[in-house]
């Protein structure tokens, strides 16, 4: 099984929109949208759903007054805050750790489990899609994005087997859950100055966790001072420059209309788009 | 009065319109403004506001420590932990710290008081000035999964007597959440396609779980359609502030320059918008 997690540090660099023309352009593979947060992929794939199912993956304090004696110790031991004075647990602020759960000496807290969110299998044209919603205000994303692949990795069939990952933006918990393992990973960059801090730091990250890393530049011709100096840093590591995309209205226009840019436009930035995919196959190889 | 700049998408413009909210309210303003970038996963607003970072600290989380003499391998810990960060086997106990949210439960219940905590580093805090607006913002350390802890130590360096802009990251999990919270306003940063739609959908459904007041800034408000504008006349939020595609505008944020320091006409744009919030949030200051 090969798996490319597409990656950004920096949201809004066009993510989604090209891992739509690659899903498109693979033809068949399975496909995350591990952008669990601020899922977007199911926009332009056009998915049938298959199968909804809920996310469990953590537990809550619940506090019963009738038992409680508010003697206080739950509210000294709880190092997140989130049980008020008047002895209920503030469900956004509950870390689910079940401290409070464990030492509370009238066994007046129960401590159950909580649906955080669903996870999706559609179908598309192009293979399966794995997606999911984390509820809002929720935890355990990371955990979530690792559960997607999992599922993804169960539906792969050899000798097509390639997983395609719409990772999330950032360097933190689910991109990690969406980077380690993967055969490779491909930042979609842009040559602005917050885009090239943020490679550098994405790609730190790349590096902790020992994952093969290649980066493409989106909206290149926006500034060709900044691209070079993108171009430089990727000589600099060795990373493989998959390929860079212009500014097209496309994109844009290719989102409103619910569909990849490589099936709504065959004008530059569709033409780059191949391109990269190409080199990113051949890097998977 | 606190105002937070998010959204659920991510490149929507946030850090923009908060930089330049943010300069063009520091000229207008009775009292100092503070500038917090609780985006420390990746934190850009340094590189257009430019601070003098006159001061640092490190920010991390309480960490389990075993004592191997005084421990007797009864697996408690283990057992009390739903983080999975200890494991017990045999006669050997094995922390995966990068694992533990820091909660305690495992030395507070050890029987044999054989694990004491040490602080764990997953970030540093830098602050600083820039003119008279002062500043601070959040490093995560490249690899670590858990931004929220860094998040609430920026937090902590809000100054009350002070009107604070809060540049969140985007999302609606945990680390928008703990950015957004005791906020007295918060702007959504969006763009008119399907993409935005959908994200801001979900950031409104987190504010009015917290009980946040919110308006929206469309970005690229002339590139799209109009299902974001449709969208907030349904659902009564006030669009404040609209910016059209301009590559003149790319370019200048492509290289970190603010926009009010280049065009007289933007900087009264921004002034009106603190106007605005002014009238919209409640002044704590």
């Amino acid at each position: 099984m090969k798996e490319l997690s597409i990656i950004s540090g920096k949201g809004g660099t066009g993510k989604t929109s090209l891992a739509g023309s690659f899903v498109s352009l693979a033809g068949n593979s399975v496909i995350t949208d591990c952008d669990v947060d601020a899922a977007n992929l199911s926009l332009i794939l056009n998915p049938e759903l298959k199968e909804e199912h809920d996310f469990i993956a953590s537990r809550e304090a619940f506090i019963h007054r009738d038992k409680c004696t508010e003697c206080g110790l739950c509210r000294e031991l709880c190092r997140f805050g989130a049980i008020s004075e008047d002895f209920h647990v503030d469900p956004l602020e509950c870390e689910g750790c079940g401290v409070c759960y464990h030492a509370c000496p009238e066994e007046a807290i129960s401590f159950d489990e909580v649906v955080s969110g669903q996870w999706f299998l559609s179908d598309t044209t192009y293979g399966p899609l794995v997606h999911a919603r984390l509820g809002v205000a929720e935890e355990n994303s990371g955990k979530l994005v690792t559960m997607l692949r999992q599922k993804a990795g169960e539906l792969t069939q050899y000798p097509k087997d390639l997983v395609i990952n719409d990772g999330p933006p950032g360097i933190g918990c689910p991109v990690i859950a969406a980077l380690g393992g993967a055969t490779a990973a491909l930042i979609i960059t842009e040559p602005t100055i917050s885009g090239i801090h943020d490679l550098e730091r994405i790609f730190s990250v790349c590096q902790h966790f020992k994952v093969h890393t290649m980066v493409c530049i989106n909206r290149f011709d926006l500034d060709e001072e900044n691209t070079e100096q993108i171009k430089d840093f990727c000589r600099q590591r060795s990373i493989t420059l998959a390929g860079q995309i212009p500014f097209e209205r496309s994109f844009t226009e290719a989102v409103v209309q619910g569909m990849p840019v490589i099936e709504y436009s065959n004008g530059a930035a569709a033409r780059c788009i191949t391109e990269t995919w190409e080199q990113v196959l051949h890097f998977l190889d | 009065m606190i105002i937070a700049l998010a959204s659920g998408k991510g490149g929507t413009g946030k850090t923009t319109v908060a930089v330049n909210l943010a300069l063009a309210a520091g000229e207008n303003c009775k009292h100092d403004l503070q500038f917090i970038d609780s985006d420390v996963e990746e934190p850009n607003a340094h590189l257009f506001i430019k601070p003098e970072l006159t001061s640092s600290e490190t920010a991390g989380i309480p960490v389990p420590q075993i004592d191997q003499g005084k421990c007797n391998y009864c697996g408690k810990c283990a057992r009390i932990c739903v983080f999975n960060a200890l494991a017990v086997t045999g006669d050997t106990v094995l922390t995966f710290l990068e694992l533990c949210h820091g909660c305690g439960g495992c030395a507070y219940f050890c029987p044999e008081e054989a694990i004491t905590e040490i602080f764990r580093e997953i970030g540093v805090l830098e602050m600083g000035h820039s003119n008279k607006m002062s500043f601070a913002h959040g490093r995560l350390n490249p690899g670590e999964a858990m931004s929220p802890p860094l998040i609430n130590a920026v937090k902590e360096k809000i100054d009350n007597s002070r009107h604070v802009i809060i540049d969140a990251p985007p999302g609606t999990s945990c680390p928008a959440v703990s950015s957004v919270r005791n906020c007295d306003y918060c702007l959504l940063v969006t763009e008119p396609t399907p993409f935005g739609l959908n994200d801001l959908d979900l950031a409104v459904e987190m504010l009015r779980k917290l009980d946040i007041p919110c308006g929206v800034v469309i970005n690229r408000a002339d590139l799209g359609d109009s299902g974001v504008e449709d969208y907030c006349r349904k659902e009564g939020i006030p669009v404040l502030m609209r910016f059209p595609w301009d590559r003149e505008l790319a370019r200048l944020y492509a290289r970190g320059e603010p926009l009010v320091l280049h065009s007289q006409e933007w900087k009264n744009e921004f002034t009106r918008l603190w106007e605005t919030l002014l009238l919209k949030a409640p002044s704590t200051s």
